[in-house]
């Protein structure tokens, strides 16, 4: 790995230009392969600003999550890298991020993560030595130079952390100001649980912009496709923390069983969702959940409309030079005068 | 609200370290059976009980100290263990009882493992924190 190739557009810039941002997690193999972790990055990332590697998620034992992360570095993907504190200590974690960022991860989800008892090895010890919120200041803390025990680090990782929010689950009131404590703790962007219920989202996002919450720190909805009634159901009633009304389970069994048309139905629901969310203020844009089901990328983001951040900014930047007829050598130039114009429009 | 002891009091048991050896195990084992008894304390030895509407954050499968996680049932029962409601929905709901109720919101740092099992009373009141604690 002599020569990183450097992404188009950092996902702290896509959310500096204030254009709308998008992001999506995709499944790590099930194995050693890289090539399966790459297959499945080839079809969401012309559709996106970042991707999201998961990190053992819901407890099943998977490719490690910064490894897949710097493939897709390598690849000139920018990774967001999940980070939870079930497998690992306060040392193993600094460490994990040092080694991230030293292959080119800079963004790291800050994750409490899902309990082993309903992973593949419930029967192993579960570590918590941090929860989520003391991950974000931890990251913050090595962001800033200092290892937890305070000692200096040279140079300093160039982390971005986020943080993630679920309105779904209980207590509800309390959700927007754990939001808030996180941000506090130094979240520099949230990606929220799948989004099923928009009332309770709306409702969620109104308290949020209550506590100012929008202004400070880019916030993503989370969206995803369902494949079948089968899987609503499955997310219903076994998957904590996640509500997928009956309106849609129904929906979903009327659909039927045939594959073209229940895939288009979930593909129709997800679109319907990202259309509502739109309504809702205060939002940088959305975070895709495909759950295995990459291929069902292109065709939301096409239905829906979805642009990622760059390929907006790049669209301007060569409709402006066309405009004024001038060379790429004032492409740059340009590129920064937009981000700055964006910059203020946000301010 | 966090709670302050006043320097006096510190000072006095900076300067007797031996006689808060003894003090701490006079009173451990009072602190331990009482907290158990009415918190399920697990006597983590540093005590936020007061900030996190007197409902110990050590009950919680995953121990976390800064709110709940994003499992939490419908019902407000814990995914780890369904027959027990959440310790942080039950810590919200009091916390609003409580006159400093706000406590909740503070952004309560990594426990120091290394003073795990003694006295938080102590430690409060000698204004200390792990290893120099057990």
């Amino acid at each position: 790995m002599t020569r990183p190739i450097a992404p188009v557009l950092r996902l702290e810039e896509a959310f500096r230009s204030g254009l709308p941002v998008v992001t999506c997690e995709i499944a790590t193999g099930d194995g050693a392969d890289p090539d399966e972790v790459l297959r499945r990055v080839r079809l969401v990332s012309d559709h996106v600003d970042a991707v999201n590697v998961p990190d053992n998620t819901a407890g099943i034992v998977h490719m490690a999550a910064w490894a897949a992360a710097a493939l897709l570095a390598r690849e000139g993907v920018d990774p967001i890298m999940h980070v939870t504190c079930r497998d690992r200590n306060r040392m193993a974690l600094q460490s994990d991020l040092l080694g991230a960022a030293a292959l080119g991860v800079r963004n790291i989800l800050c994750l409490t993560g899902d309990h082993m008892v309903h992973g593949d090895h419930p029967g192993a010890k579960p570590v918590f030595d941090l929860d989520s919120l003391q991950l974000v200041s931890l990251a913050t803390v090595l962001r800033h130079g200092r290892y937890l025990s305070g000692r200096e680090i040279r140079p300093a990782p160039a982390l971005f952390p986020g943080a993630t929010e679920n309105p779904f689950a209980p207590p509800y009131d309390f959700r927007p100001l754990r939001l808030q404590k996180k941000v506090e703790a130094g979240a520099r962007f949230i990606q929220t649980q799948i989004t099923f219920n928009v009332k309770r989202f709306a409702a969620f996002m109104e308290r949020v912009r209550d506590l100012g919450l929008d202004r400070t720190v880019p916030i993503l909805a989370g969206v995803a496709p369902v494949r079948s009634a089968r899987s609503a159901r499955y997310m219903r009633e076994r998957v904590p923390g996640m509500e997928v009304p009956d309106a849609i389970v129904r929906r979903m069994e009327q659909a039927g069983s045939e594959r073209a048309r229940r895939e288009d139905e979930g593909i129709r629901v997800c679109v319907e969702i990202i259309e509502q969310l739109r309504e809702v203020r205060g939002l940088a844009g959305f975070h895709l959940l495909p759950i295995h089901w990459e291929e069902a990328v292109a065709e939301i983001a096409s239905r829906a409309r979805l642009t990622p951040a760059r390929a907006s900014l790049s669209a301007h930047v060569e409709a402006t030079a066309r405009d004024a007829g001038s060379a790429d050598a004032r492409r740059d130039d340009r590129e920064g005068a937009l981000l700055n114009r964006h910059r203020e429009h946000r301010a | 609200m966090s709670i302050s002891v006043p320097a006096p009091v510190r000072g006095f048991f900076r300067r007797h370290p031996r006689l808060t050896r003894a003090l701490e195990l006079a009173v451990r084992p009072f602190e331990a059976a009482s907290k158990k008894v009415v918190f399920g304390c697990k006597m983590c030895g540093q005590c936020i009980l007061h900030e996190t509407g007197m409902t110990c954050p050590m009950g919680c499968p995953k121990t976390l100290r800064n709110g709940p996680c994003g499992g939490v049932r419908m019902d407000g029962r814990c995914e780890v263990i369904p027959g027990m409601m959440c310790v942080w929905v039950k810590a919200e709901r009091r916390s609003r009882w409580l006159p400093w109720g706000g406590a909740i919101l503070k952004v309560q740092p990594a426990l120091d493992w290394s003073g795990a099992g003694s006295s938080a009373w102590i430690n409060v009141l000698a204004d200390r924190q792990g290893k120099e604690a057990s």
